[in-house]
């Protein structure tokens, strides 16, 4: 019996948690948050795996707020949404970094977020803020692209995202599962935003048709199936930073990257932090958004996360600007578009590329 | 028959111990309620709001999902079966014959239990490319993969049991005319087959649940119910999908575990204890062709795959050196912690996980081999958490635990570990316990011995070896546990080694591959050790008898 009352006591949690799928969403005021009293208040952020700052980061925050900050990460961007939609009111934090704008339409529709206007917001470029209502903030952003060997096949280099139909390069091409990878995920969403609603399938069949390594993941593609890894293949799923990690991280030391990025194909990712509705601190994590924007928060990224800052006053550090590109025109898709035809276009990716 | 008689001597062992069983039921049961049942109910409950019956009946009668049903059982059973052919001659061997370095080779087949998939996928390719073999995502590559991994579960657990037969009987029966063969299959196996189901259930529990090895080495064409339910879980958000493949992975898990439970009871044969009993010399040439043909087999599947690890993991530069190992030391990038600060995170969890399985696991070994109600569905409750998703657990402690703080609390990691490291510890006690003649407790309580006496003085020299089997295997899945720990949200200071290893392979250049691939060996390295401190105490034990 007690069991019995137990379950349906959960029943009407989760009842009740789903049936509040309206719109509605709280906002604070960016003046109340500057004049509210923040002392001694401990806070967590919820972020995904890959979060990684300098030990000490957030030192010179709780000293100016007396704001401590936990920070709490587990699993991939995908896993940290799925967390805090299942979660949703009952939040494990009170603030989330790790959202990206491939996933973004999904935390908005389950109103998992408080909304705030940051007054850093002054110093990021438009184009990166996708929230009119400020639900999110966004606090970096990187480039899923194709990387390629500089020596390429028989001295023949892809420079275009077409070029890899070209009989030449069939066979050479190792990307990730769009259903279980990220980057394979941007790179279906880069060819749609290329060829269109239109073309972007004839394109995979003509892929398809020449032979095309699908993995399951990055690892397992770059450094499973990867030249540069020990594999066979000379062009990857990659991001627009990996030459720079190759430099950097190279054994032994070389001066110039031995790969390079194919610049029209690379889309965009951009990552944000949002307020978990529910928090009991709104005030104190407003504040730790307003910190993530921060020169001394910002100048922290590229470094552990291998992304770029979004407030365009912090420069990047010198390894980016030598061994890094710059992408000047990056495709793009709206959050909404995204998660509309997620579930489609992947299902039509399979049936093209794995059947 | 013994069968018969039994019950009636346990009920009364049951009434002169009332206390002690009430509790050796009730902690474990607890146990589980509160860290296996309670999540799974609250997380199914959640994601199946608002699921109508029509769309369940949909999807369990869609092609796609008998499909990925029948692959998931069907690559599970059949890793079973070539885990068994490869893992019991070396259990057999190790256990009989006075071979040298034989404690070494016990220690080492427990090494690729716990070394992180990537790497293990790595290993594989380079090695099976090396011998001109292309075995990259194909059925071939996952049983290899899981021979690999599991195989010290049935050479440890089997073998444990194994050493310890009395081998009179069969001694008796072959001097009375019965050959080796005979001899074999109408004494040894009979005691045996217990333990061999017992055994085989956990390696099948961990190849129906497999996640990494059917993701990388199965590749993206090939489904299983573990990764339909991250797909719709994770990258989908189609929560209830999720949780109708959750509940089939559930109900097959405990259909299993019931049926192998009443296997297990009904085949288990008390014998008089267990005895040290002398090595076989390798004094025929048929001996020594069995057993060099086995040291080949055990070779050729555990160790090779280890040391192409090993010497990948030395190659600095053009050449050959130990900076990879040189830079665990240190924080490098992408981490939050020095590599080494992991592991030593890791060995601490492992050994309050195996604490914390260990205890829990004594106790309902021993409610299990007393049977009742109560026990069969213990024994069938802890098998659960080896079966299920490790996304289901671990979403279920997110929203099982939502009003507690206990969700982010460090303590989450160390009993996720030995919720999932229990079935190893019961899968090595029970059979102990019920292979414990009855008639040894009456001659004790004849003797005047109170309960309590009764099980420190005779029970417990009797599963004390198996205990630490199991203890150490826990430790050993603890350590290189992944998938559950990746699910749950921890702070810096839960940072673990295979999270690290997962990290450092997530950018390019060959430093960070290094790094990994030497993380990996230490890790290895570590279990390793930890293997032979069991087994010396082992040895002590058994010399204790």
């Amino acid at each position: 019996m007690r069991k019995f009352t137990a379950l349906v006591s959960i029943f009407a949690i989760g009842a009740a948690s789903c049936g509040s799928g309206s719109s509605e969403f709280e906002t604070l005021d960016a003046g109340s948050v500057a004049e509210a009293e923040t002392g001694g208040v401990e806070i967590t952020l919820v972020t995904h795996d890959s979060f990684v700052v300098t030990p000490g980061i957030f030192d010179s925050f709780t000293a100016d707020t007396g704001i401590s900050v936990e920070v709490l990460s587990g699993g991939d961007a995908g896993e940290v949404v799925s967390r805090a939609v299942l979660s949703a009111g009952v939040p494990e934090g009170d603030v989330m970094f790790g959202i990206d704008n491939t996933f973004l339409q999904r935390g908005l529709n389950a109103n998992i977020f408080t909304a705030y206007e940051s007054p850093m917001l002054d110093s990021v470029p438009d184009e990166l803020e996708l929230d009119d209502e400020h639900r999110v903030t966004p606090v970096d952003f990187g480039d899923v692209c194709l990387n390629t060997t500089v020596d390429g096949i028989d001295g023949k280099v892809p420079t275009s995202i077409a070029d890899l139909t070209d009989p030449a390069f069939a066979g050479t091409f190792v990307t990730e599962n769009p259903e279980s990878s990220s980057p394979g995920f941007a790179f279906l969403l880069a060819t749609i935003a290329t060829f269109g609603e239109d073309g972007w399938e004839d394109y995979w069949t003509d892929l398809a048709a020449g032979g095309v390594t699908v993995t399951s993941g990055w690892s397992d593609a770059y450094y499973g199936e990867f030249v540069s890894g020990g594999g066979p293949k000379t062009i990857v799923t990659s991001y627009a930073t990996s030459p720079v990690a190759e430099v950097l991280f190279a054994d032994p030391p070389i001066d110039t990257a031995p790969t390079s990025v194919i610049l029209d194909s690379c889309f965009r990712q951009i990552e944000f932090a949002g307020i978990l509705a529910g928090t009991a601190h709104p005030e104190a994590a407003a504040k730790l958004i307003d910190f993530m924007l921060s020169p001394t928060f910002q100048a922290d990224i590229p470094l552990n996360m291998f992304v770029a800052p979004a407030n365009s006053d912090v420069e990047l550090p010198a390894e980016f600007i030598e061994h890094g590109v710059d992408v000047p025109s990056p495709l793009t898709l709206s959050p909404e578009e995204i998660e509309e035809n997620r579930a489609e276009w992947t299902q039509r990716w399979t049936e093209i590329v794995l059947r | 028959m013994d069968r018969n008689r039994a019950p009636l001597i346990q009920q009364s062992n049951a009434e002169r111990s009332g206390g002690f069983s009430r509790i050796a039921l009730g902690v474990p049961t607890l146990f589980l309620a509160v860290f296996v049942v309670w999540p799974l109910l609250a997380v199914l409950a959640r994601s199946l709001v608002g699921a109508g019956v029509g769309d369940v009946l949909d999807q369990l009668t869609s092609s796609g999902f008998r499909s990925v049903l029948w692959f998931t059982i069907g690559q599970a059973l059949a890793s079973v079966a070539l885990t068994l052919l490869v893992g019991l001659p070396i259990a057999h061997v190790l256990a009989r014959y006075d071979i040298k370095g034989s404690t070494v080779l016990r220690a080492l087949v427990v090494v690729p239990f716990v070394l992180p998939t990537v790497v293990v996928a790595a290993a594989f390719s380079a090695l099976f490319n090396r011998v001109g073999i292309d075995l990259d995502r194909s059925f071939a590559a996952i049983l290899a993969a899981h021979v690999f991994f599991n195989v010290a579960v049935v050479v440890r657990i089997v073998g444990g049991f194994w050493g310890g037969l009395d081998r009179r009987e069969t001694e008796a029966a072959m001097v009375l005319g019965a050959s080796p063969m005979t001899a074999f299959r109408r004494i040894t196996l009979p005691r045996l087959a217990p333990v061999i189901a017992g055994a085989s259930l956990v390696v099948f529990l961990f190849c129906f649940t497999s996640f990494g090895v059917i993701l990388i080495l199965g590749g993206p064409t090939r489904a299983t119910l573990e990764t339909e339910i991250h797909r719709f879980a994770v990258f989908r958000q189609e929560f209830d999908s999720a949780a109708i493949l959750a509940l089939v992975q559930l109900i097959t898990v405990v259909a299993l575990s019931a049926g192998a439970a009443r296997f297990q009871r009904r085949q288990s044969l008390a014998s008089r204890g267990r005895v040290r009993t002398a090595k076989l010399p390798l004094n025929s040439a048929a001996r020594r062709t069995y057993v060099s043909l086995v040291a080949v087999v055990a070779i050729v599947v555990v160790v090779a795959p280890m040391a192409a690890l090993v010497e990948q993991s030395l190659r600095v530069g053009d050449g050959f050196g130990l900076s990879h190992y040189a830079n665990l030391l240190e924080r490098g990038p992408l981490l939050p912690v020095a590599p080494i600060t992991a592991l030593g995170r890791s060995v601490m969890f492992a050994v309050v996980a195996a604490a914390i399985a260990a205890a829990v696991g004594l106790l309902g070994a021993s409610a299990i081999a007393r049977g009742g109600r109560g026990g069969r569905l213990l024994e069938i409750g802890a098998l659960v958490p080896l079966g299920v998703s490790a996304v289901t657990l671990g979403f279920g402690y997110l929203v099982g635990f939502a009003a507690l703080d206990f969700r982010s609390s460090i303590w989450i990691v160390p009993i996720a570990h030995a919720v999932i490291g229990l079935p190893f510890v019961l899968a090595a006690t029970v059979p102990a316990f019920r292979s414990i003649d009855s008639r040894l407790h009456e001659a004790a309580a004849s003797l005047g011995a109170d309960p309590a006496t009764i099980r420190r003085r005779v029970d417990w020299p009797l599963v004390r070896t198996p205990l630490l089997t199991g203890a150490g295997f826990a430790a050993a899945v603890s350590i290189g546990e992944f998938g559950a720990t990746s699910f749950l949200a921890r702070g810096r200071s839960s940072f673990t080694a295979p999270m690290a290893v997962f990290r450092l392979l997530s950018q390019p250049g060959q430093l960070l591959r290094g790094q990994a691939l030497a993380l990996s060996v230490v890790i290895g390295l570590t279990v390793a050790l930890l293997a032979l401190v069991l087994e010396r105490r082992r040895r002590d034990s058994v010399s204790l008898l």
